[in-house]
């Protein structure tokens, strides 16, 4: 067991409780998951308040340590490596090699789990409105608590298993979340898809571990003392020059396979629309904070991996740019068929995503993180924001289409928020998607990615039309359905029990059938993550100068060649290569994934940050504005103005109407899927290896019982009671032998049997010896 | 070695005090059937206090060698003695087999099968596990033998009469496959000792000795051995016994089947065929990964055809049992641990899925996953008990099946020293994608009949539409046999489940138990 092998000892570094406890961190609402299951129920708010009040403390730890982390970094040397904060004990032996489990602090964990805590805290509050009355709300708080808790416990893994196991207990709670009322048949279905394509993936993240692990295990051994599931072991190997090419390239492949399942990218992304028939909640904290981020994470969190894997700024295209690239058109598409908010919003993540994984595939590390970081709040306001439009005005229905429409009237704040939301989505200046979305977009350009950068701008103008589409037909226009209070059948929703809408009420906003406000549970955190929407781009405000450019200061892992003391010194200190101090000649290009270093270790490569131009930034936000506009102007020749030209345009040019289909059915991935693989897997091949099963192989074991038995019988008719009558010699006893194996119900001679078969087995033994001799 | 002599009655009393038990039981009248089951499960108590005291006892710093040791004169005229013995790998098995007879006697206390007589199938469950055990402590192949084969007639015996409406030709089937595979291998165990000298059946003079036999002669030797030890696991394509075996058996004796009967297939490779006949064995390994890795996909398309619950769960063992046997065929101390953990916590998962699926039979009078619909609702905690045997057997980090599961997958991309590596690597990403198939079946079966309303065949019509959470709302009059999980199940179940959390969690419990005694194995393969 290493002795608590923390590694902070250089005295320049500070650090502090929260930071040596941050896996503590996972460790409250895990435990908190177990007392709402056994206790949940007894509690006055039926468990609820254990999970708000573990997602609280986790926020306060997480704030704490990145406080802390803050004054670690700020008290660096200017070129100092700031070594992350890591903590390991042994968690399982095999083979002679210890395996940890701990926790792996830095800028980039401390960045996810602020964001995670602090979205999980406000969902839950937000669920305790949405989802009162549920019949199953005790189980609700439980595997959202779990659901939190997996994702931290993700975050601050110190090794490969231990993410593993945050990353499938997500998996988990997905299935459990988004199949959430489970009565109906299409709920279920949706929670059985995401589980299982993801798992799809998963079976790169099993591979692309145990490839990584066997390439790195003897290096990392040797050189830092820690596994090759290690993330800083294999973070550092990967930059040596020490791995193979093959291998890290195989590896980051599969690895990345599961980030294509788990983050929802082309062609996997199939599961994360249907996921929409979860509670709005599970889909506001799925989408913006956990599960889906994971895959980013993944690239993130093991990026030196993937660097030098996919070979990142070695050449103008690889595979995350490409997935990426290919998922945020594709999705963006699909977004504008959609007549389901949720689904939108659900294909926005999706093409969102597609920019985190395009930015990390083109070197845009930086970038790509903030995005997770500005993404998360602006995504979730919006969910919640079509959550809270079905809860008060829609009568539960997420149609845009039939149900919604002129909704800014009664829902003032909600609109508000939902404006926000989608300027800072669409990336418009100054809000928070615009600092993230525009450096993605600069850098992928700036590292050579020309066509890539094309691809972000045109998903731009693509993100801020189909927003603009869904703004306009939930908020503006007149009110249709359910919220013009026509009264129909009843969603499903859990909790929907309200009297039949008043048609003459619909126009007031203050009646308590029609559409009306949230009250405050749900607006409040609305407001919150509005605020954030439009404010956390000045995190990292390129534009306004250095002294902005916190992100780039405390999360980016610093690029520099660490002195290594295992090396210097064999032997002596193995195991814990203390040094932290930066080489004193190590200058701003450091040599780190570009070419090996002579002595020392990178535990990142170096990567350069495009410098911020005005012009491009508005050229940008040009694109986005005449997104909108054009979009707009369709918007309301469409729906509202009925315009002959637009209507029915689908149904009448066929090249359109070819495209549409092919759009409305989601490029028939789902079709190749659900109808080629899994129908062909399940059925004609499982059944014919079945039909092998009972019909050949057991058919041998049948008939040669059948044919021992016809032989026996035949022995003892014609040998046994004809020619050898009465003597009995070893051939006749192993025939004998042979048929009551075959009859020892009806003889009952199973211990003769035996007696038998030992005489047999012995004559068998003798006549092998002799054969090979 | 006196230390480790010490106290080397506790193996010989754990594996003979069942027998005891069926002494007293012997005179008690049948018709005390109360009685009987006390004397029963006092028995297996006692047995398992045995195993918790040789738990205690036992040396963890030298878990590699062997403890407890006791030799004696037993049939001196083929020079087999009474010599056992227990090390990490058979603690963890011995003490499995006691735990599984002591929840399967609670469990009997009200689930007696039909035809009844619990005094003739409590007595065949307590000969049972003296065979369990005592082939796990056997280092005498003699003995070994002996009791693998003694485990044979109870099984026989509880799945020709108490078994279901097929029980004949399946307890049939069970038996001759076995018999014929023991034949073979006990063809093997005596060429071996012929081949050695003829001097002993001492398992550590043969895994000394076995080594130096010509090449050519091993591999024909481990052939027997491979048949026998195949057909128990069972690997591909020797399994069909197991799905009807299993379909018909009574809910106890699937339960002991799949958590302790097939380990001592893979039991006997670890302890037998590999460390004797090392070199046979690295001829072998190939073709064993390969039939593994066949049977993981086999397996797993096997239960996809499936529509009767205990048959796919049966099925899936076929599978599991497969990447066990993908470890074991690496030959590494890495795939080994795996190995071991993987029977382990096959054990204890999917014993647990049997024990739930003989409940859902006994409710529902079907096992037919079409009819069976909305558990969830009707029987929320048998469900819930049933999602979470699912998620552990689909190998979900943090339950056990995790730890036999992936680390199996991992050890296959590095095989030991003189495998391909091309191959294994072949058989690594097969195997991946067979966790894949796992989470198909298994949370397709948990889906229809976890989820959705219950059937109206099964009064779910009735149930109100509000329907809630707890278990007050299927005391329908007409569907009196559907409740929810009784107490005899909890205080049987409750252990199983605890484990699976426990070695998910903390895997080292068994993984520092087990390593030095795999290392010391596979010492004898790599010279």
């Amino acid at each position: 067991m290493f002795a608590e092998a923390s590694t902070v000892a250089d005295k320049a570094l500070s650090s502090g409780w929260f930071l040596e406890h941050a896996f503590i961190i996972p460790i409250i609402p895990a435990v908190a998951f177990a007392l709402i299951i056994f206790f949940g129920k007894k509690l006055p708010m039926k468990g609820s308040e254990l999970g708000i009040l573990s997602m609280l403390a986790s926020l306060v730890f997480s704030v704490g340590a990145a406080l802390q982390w803050i004054s670690r970094v700020n008290g660096a040397a200017k070129e100092q490596y700031v070594e992350p904060v890591i903590r390991s004990w042994t968690w399982w032996d095999s083979g002679g090699f210890e395996f940890g489990i701990g926790q792996h602090i830095d800028g980039l964990s401390l960045t996810i789990l602020v964001v995670v805590a602090f979205i999980s805290s406000l969902v839950q509050i937000y669920s305790l409105e949405y989802l009162r009355g549920d019949r199953r709300y005790t189980h609700f708080f439980a595997s959202l608590t779990l659901f939190s808790a997996g994702m931290l416990n993700m975050v601050v893994a110190e090794n490969m298993i231990q993410l593993i196991l945050g990353w499938e207990i997500m998996g988990l709670c997905s299935f459990m979340l988004i199949g959430h009322w489970w009565e109906e048949g299409a709920n279920s279905r949706a929670a059985l898809k995401a589980f299982f394509t993801t798992r799809t993936g998963d079976i790169g993240l099993l591979v692309g571990t145990s490839v990584l692990f066997f390439s790195a295990n003897s290096w990392t051994q040797e050189n830092l003392g820690v596994s090759g599931f290690s993330i800083r072991g294999l973070s550092a190997w990967a930059l040596t020059g020490d791995p193979s090419h093959a291998a890290i390239t195989v590896g980051a492949v599969a690895l990345f396979i599961a980030c294509i399942g788990k983050s929802g990218q082309f062609p996997l992304h199939t599961w994360l629309p249907d996921a929409m028939a979860g509670p709005t909640p599970v889909s506001s904290l799925l989408h913006s904070s956990t599960m889906v981020v994971a895959g980013v994470f993944l690239v993130g969190r093991l990026y030196p991996v993937f660097f030098e894997g996919m070979n990142i700024l070695g050449s103008g295209v690889n595979l995350i740019t490409v997935i990426g690239g290919i998922t945020i058109v594709v999705a963006a598409a699909l977004a504008f068929v959609q007549t389901d908010i949720k689904k939108v919003l659900a294909y926005s993540t999706v093409s969102q995503l597609g920019y985190m994984m395009m930015g990390l595939g083109a070197g845009a590390w930086l970038p790509a993180v903030f995005h997770i970081f500005t993404h998360a709040f602006f995504k979730a306001c919006l969910f919640l924001a079509a959550g809270s439009i079905s809860h008060s005005a829609s009568h539960h229905s997420f149609e845009m289409k039939k149900d919604m429409g002129g909704l800014r009237k009664f829902m003032p704040i909600t609109f508000t928020t939902w404006v926000i939301s989608t300027l800072a989505l669409c990336g418009v200046f100054p809000f928070a998607g615009f600092f993230s979305k525009d450096e993605i977009i600069d850098n992928v350009g700036h590292n050579g990615y020309t066509v890539f950068m094309v691809v972000g701008l045109v998903g731009a103008f693509m993100t801020a039309a189909y927003m603009t589409r869904a703004t306009y037909l939930t908020f503006f226009g007149e009110p249709r359905g359910a919220s013009a209070g026509e009264s129909h059948d009843d969603h499903g929703d859990a909790h929907a029990t309200h009297d039949p809408h008043d048609a003459h009420d619909s126009h007031d906003a203050h009646a308590s059938h029609g559409p009306h406000e949230s009250n405050l549970l749900i607006t409040v955190p609305l407001m919150i993550l509005a605020t954030l929407a439009l404010s956390a781009g000045l995190f990292n405000a390129t534009p306004f100068g250095k002294s902005w450019e916190r992100m780039a200061k405390w999360v980016e892992p610093s690029s520099v060649v660490v002195e290594d003391m295992a090396r210097a010194s064999v032997g002596e200190t193995r195991g814990a290569p203390s040094a932290i101090a930066a080489e004193e000649s190590a200058h701003k290009d450091s040599v780190c994934g570009t070419s090996t270093p002579a002595t020392g270790i990178c535990y990142a490569p170096q990567l350069q940050h495009a410098p911020f131009k005005w012009a491009k930034g508005a050229m940008s936000v040009f694109i986005v504005l005449m997104g909108m506009l054009i979009s707009w102007l369709i918007s309301v020749q469409m729906y509202t103005k009925k315009s002959g030209f637009f209507v029915g345009l689908t149904s009448r040019n066929k090249v359109l109407a070819l495209g549409y289909r092919f759009l409305v059915n989601k490029y028939y991935l789902d079709h190749l899927y659900e109808k080629v693989i899994v129908h062909g897997i399940a059925h004609p091949i499982a059944k014919a290896a079945y039909w092998v099963n009972q019909n050949i192989l057991d058919g041998i074991v049948n008939s040669a019982g059948l044919v021992t038995r016809r032989v026996a019988g035949w022995v003892y008719r014609n040998v046994d009671q004809r020619v050898v009558d009465g003597a009995v010699n070893g051939s006749g006893a192993v025939a004998r032998g042979t048929g009551n194996v075959l009859r020892p119900v009806q003889s009952g001679k199973v211990s003769q049997y035996g007696a038998l078969l030992f005489a047999a087995a012995a004559v068998a033994g003798l006549v092998l010896i002799i054969v090979n001799t | 070695m006196d230390i480790l002599r010490d106290h080397n009655w506790v193996l010989s009393v754990g594996t003979f005090l069942p027998l005891a038990g069926v002494l007293v039981m012997l005179f008690i009248p049948k018709a005390e059937e109360q009685l009987q089951k006390a004397v029963a499960l006092i028995t297996a108590l006692a047995t398992l206090g045995v195993g918790v005291y040789t738990l205690t006892l036992f040396n963890y710093d030298r878990a590699g060698e062997m403890q407890f040791v006791a030799q004696t004169n037993w049939i001196s005229v083929i020079k087999s003695t009474y010599y056992i013995g227990i090390d990490g790998i058979s603690l963890p098995l011995y003490i499995l087999s006691m735990v599984i007879t002591v929840l399967v006697m609670i469990y009997s206390w009200d689930h007696i099968p039909s035809p009844g007589n619990p005094k003739a199938f409590l007595m065949l469950m307590l000969v049972l596990q003296t065979g369990m055990a005592g082939t796990f402590i056997s280092q005498d192949l003699i003995l070994f033998f002996v009791f693998f084969e003694l485990v044979l007639l109870p099984m026989y015996f509880m799945i020709g009469v108490w078994g279901g409406e097929n029980r004949q030709y399946a307890s049939l089937k069970f038996f001759l496959y076995t018999m014929f595979g023991s034949a073979l291998m006990l063809v093997a165990f005596l060429a071996l000792f012929f081949k050695t000298g003829a001097e002993s059946f001492a398992i550590p003079y043969l895994v000394e000795n076995g080594g130096a036999i010509a090449k050519n002669t091993q591999v024909w030797i481990f052939a027997g051995m491979f048949i026998g030890f195949a057909v128990k696991v069972p690997m591909f394509p020797f399994h069909t016994w197991l799905p009807d075996a299993h379909t018909q058996a009574p809910t106890q004796g699937s339960v002991i089947l799949a958590a302790v009967l097939l380990k001592l297939g893979t039991y006997g490779f670890i302890r037998i065929a590999i460390p004797m006949l090392p070199d046979a064995a690295m001829e072998w390994a190939p073709y064993i990964g390969l039939l593994s890795v066949i049977g993981i996909i086999y397996g797993a398309l096997g239960c996809l055809a499936q529509t009767d619950m205990k048959r796919l769960i049966a099925f899936s063992s076929v599978a599991h049992m497969g990447f066990v046997m993908l470890g074991i065929s690496t030959l590494t101390s890495f795939g080994m641990n795996a190995a071991v953990f993987g029977m382990v916590a096959h054990g204890l998962i999917t014993g647990m899925l049997f024990f739930v699926a003989g409940s859902v039979k006994e409710r529902y009078h079907t096992l037919e996953i079409a009819r069976l619909s909305g558990m969830l609702k009707q029987v929320p905690h048998l469900a819930w008990i049933l999602g979470f045997c699912v998620m552990a057997s689909l190998g979900l980090p943090g339950l056990a099946g995790f730890w036999g599961e992936f680390p199996a997958i991992l050890s296959a991309y590095s095989p030991m020293e003189g495998l391909s590596e091309t191959t294994f690597r072949i058989y690594m990403v097969i195997a991946a994608m067979g966790t894949v198939l796992a989470a198909a079946y298994l949370l397709w079966l948990f889906q229809r009949t976890a989820f959705g309303e219950p059937t109206a065949e099964f009064g779910g019509s009735t149930s109100d539409a509000h329907g809630h959470d707890d278990h007050s709302d299927h005391d329908d009059a007409h569907h009196s046999d559907i409740h929810d999980v009784t107490i005899y199940e909890w205080v049987a179940w409750t252990p199983l489940l605890i484990g699976i959390v426990l070695f998910g969690v903390m895997p080292n419990l068994l993984f520092k138990l087990i390593d030095p005694a795999v290392a010391a194995i596979v010492t004898q393969i790599g010279g």
